[in-house]
């Protein structure tokens, strides 16, 4: 796959990786893109996607107020948290 | 020994007052104890916690609760480290998720309890399910108690070692490409992926949501159908789960003969690569099967060869969306940058392995613009290729029958380095989760030397649990390989 950034696409999906990694995994995802490719071969000319197996649609719940994890529980993991909240870094200067 | 008992016999020492549940989780400890050094198939295990369930399920049993209510009453049962276990750690074998402890029980866990199981223990995984030898778990590989110099397979394969080697009655895992099916192959057990929709996947941590099903490891089919029995059925937390009323799947244990019963071999199966053992173990089972009055027939599944490419573009797409709640914000790893997008490169730079980054790095480029149709969509549309060549395949047999693995285990190392080759040891296992049928890994013979075991998947329409369950159990009765034990069982 000649076309095939790596340094674009780990930027895309928010994963920094080192310069021994980036070209270890851009050669290994080249084979990988190599073997995918084969699926050009099959005609899917007029064949529907399928995004599951399931023969559901639309599922919904009643509109009724039900109970959810408490602030405290779901604050407990964050690694940083402030006044009940989940702190990052300043977004806007 | 007791921590040799399948579920069942457990049940029935239980219920005779022969033994405690406390008696059956000290009987699990003792083996840990003596073999964990060697497996590796634990991370980790809250002991108190363990043994103050199997106390109330004493008290439990001492106060006349009876089995109809409480199925699996002092059952001592393990789970992969990718299950939400309420107050106990859930790591998913990732150093992203350090210090996660779960606010709540997924449903198969809350399911488990309520049948009365003693739920302990978190065991080892490929990292994020992604991989076939628990040798991309970031806290060291689990090794097959057959043989320690090989790999137990994965990604399920802390709960296969275990059950094997009798560190726990039976376990639950998750198969997204072969997960359950492919180890328990490797390490001589029963593993069953059920139909997806079957078995809720709420409070499991999704790797790919259209393809994750969650499934028992067991030590025989009847304890497959006893466990699925208690996990399946509809649950309103997860939008995909069915709502329809389970069969009772004891009923199909009958042991009876499959006269009637028609099998397919698919052509397409018959790769290059295969063990030459493999193949004689699997002639033999389709000589068993026969013998048993099952008739077979050829089938065509012609769309076979692209199955693995078409999971490699829909399982990492899913994914890349999937893992993107690891940023360092909720929960598990921060690494700090100077911006909230630097804070989550770096945290997912140094939280997650090579082959969960390889895996989101694909998919986020097979989803992006300029390649989602070419790769993404195309795939979804030869999956729905391969989902109508087993439908038309079920309209002329009742279940399938192939070898689960290419090879018997193979050596700790072997495959590492070449990810493709590691991908193509699913090659028999990853169709069953894309065109959405169940399947089950049942053990069918063993190698001369090293003795390693084999498996035989039988493959079944939608909601044909009670199918692969009457195949198997007759199959079972008529050969001695699901008796076979490791060496360090």
């Amino acid at each position: 796959m000649s076309d095939f950034d790596i340094r674009y696409v780990s930027r895309l999906a928010r994963v920094s990786l080192t310069p021994v990694e980036e070209e270890k995994l851009g050669n290994q995802l080249g084979l990988i893109l190599g073997y995918i490719a084969q699926l050009k071969e099959v005609d899917v000319h007029g064949v529907e996607p399928l995004a599951h197996a399931v023969p559901l649609v639309n599922v919904t719940r009643p509109d009724v107020p039900t109970g959810s994890l408490d602030p405290e529980a779901a604050l407990r993991n964050a690694p940083a948290r402030s006044n009940g909240l989940f702190v990052v870094p300043k977004i806007v200067e | 020994m007791l921590h040799q008992l399948t579920v069942a016999e457990l049940i029935d020492r239980l219920d005779r007052r022969e033994c405690s549940s406390t008696e059956a989780l000290d009987a699990c400890l003792g083996q840990m104890a003596r073999v964990e050094g060697q497996l590796h198939a634990f991370l980790s295990w809250d002991e108190a916690d363990a043994r103050r369930q199997s106390a109330a399920a004493d008290a439990a049993i001492a106060s006349g609760v009876t089995r109809a209510e409480r199925p699996l009453l002092g059952v001592p049962i393990a789970l992969k480290d990718v299950f939400c276990h309420q107050g106990q750690p859930c790591g998913c074998g990732s150093r992203i998720l350090q210090g996660f402890v779960a606010p709540y029980d997924a449903t198969v866990v809350s399911r488990l309890k309520s049948a009365g199981a003693v739920v302990f223990g978190r065991l080892n995984m490929d990292e994020f399910a992604m991989g076939s030898s628990t040798e991309n778990s970031a806290f060291g590989p689990t090794l097959n108690p057959w043989d320690i110099q090989r790999i137990p397979g994965g990604s399920s394969g802390g709960c296969a070692a275990a059950v094997a080697a009798n560190e726990c009655f039976a376990a639950l895992g998750s198969d997204t490409g072969g997960s359950i099916r492919q180890p328990a192959a490797l390490c001589g057990i029963v593993g069953l992926k059920p139909t997806y929709g079957l078995v809720s996947r709420f409070g499991l941590v999704a790797f790919a949501s259209s393809l994750d099903q969650v499934g028992p490891f067991t030590k025989d089919i009847r304890d497959s159908a006893l466990l699925l029995q208690s996990i399946a059925g509809h649950d309103s937390h997860d939008s995909t789960s069915i709502p329809a009323p389970l069969p009772d799947y004891r009923k199909a244990l009958t042991g009876e003969s499959l006269k009637g019963v028609r099998l397919g071999l698919p052509k397409e199966y018959q790769v290059g690569g295969m063990d030459p053992e493999v193949t004689a173990a699997f002639e033999a089972s389709l000589k068993q099967l026969t013998g048993l009055g099952a008739e077979l027939v050829e089938v065509s599944l012609p769309h076979t060869e692209y199955a693995a490419a078409t999971y490699y573009i829909i399982a990492p797409a899913e994914a890349s969306a999937n893992l993107s709640r690891f940023d360092g914000v909720r929960y598990g790893l921060r690494v700090d940058g100077s911006s909230p997008e630097e804070m989550n490169s770096r945290t997912r730079g140094a939280g997650f392995g090579p082959e969960v980054k390889r895996r989101i790095i694909l998919g986020t480029y097979v989803l992006s613009s300029g390649y989602y149709d070419a790769f993404y969509v195309r795939a979804q549309k030869v999956r729905t290729l391969i989902r109508q060549d087993f439908l038309r395949a079920f309209e002329q047999v009742d279940a399938i029958v192939t070898p689960t693995t290419p090879t018997p285990a193979f050596r700790l190392g072997e495959k590492s380095e070449d990810p493709l080759q590691m991908y193509l040891s699913d090659i028999f296992t990853i169709s069953c989760n894309l065109a959405g049928i169940c399947g089950v890994s049942i053990p069918c013979g063993l190698t001369r030397s090293p003795r390693l075991p084999m498996g035989l998947q039988i493959l079944a329409p939608p909601f044909g649990e009670a199918t692969l369950f009457r195949v198997a159990h007759a199959y079972e009765q008529s050969t001695p390989w699901h008796r076979e034990r490791s060496p360090l069982s």
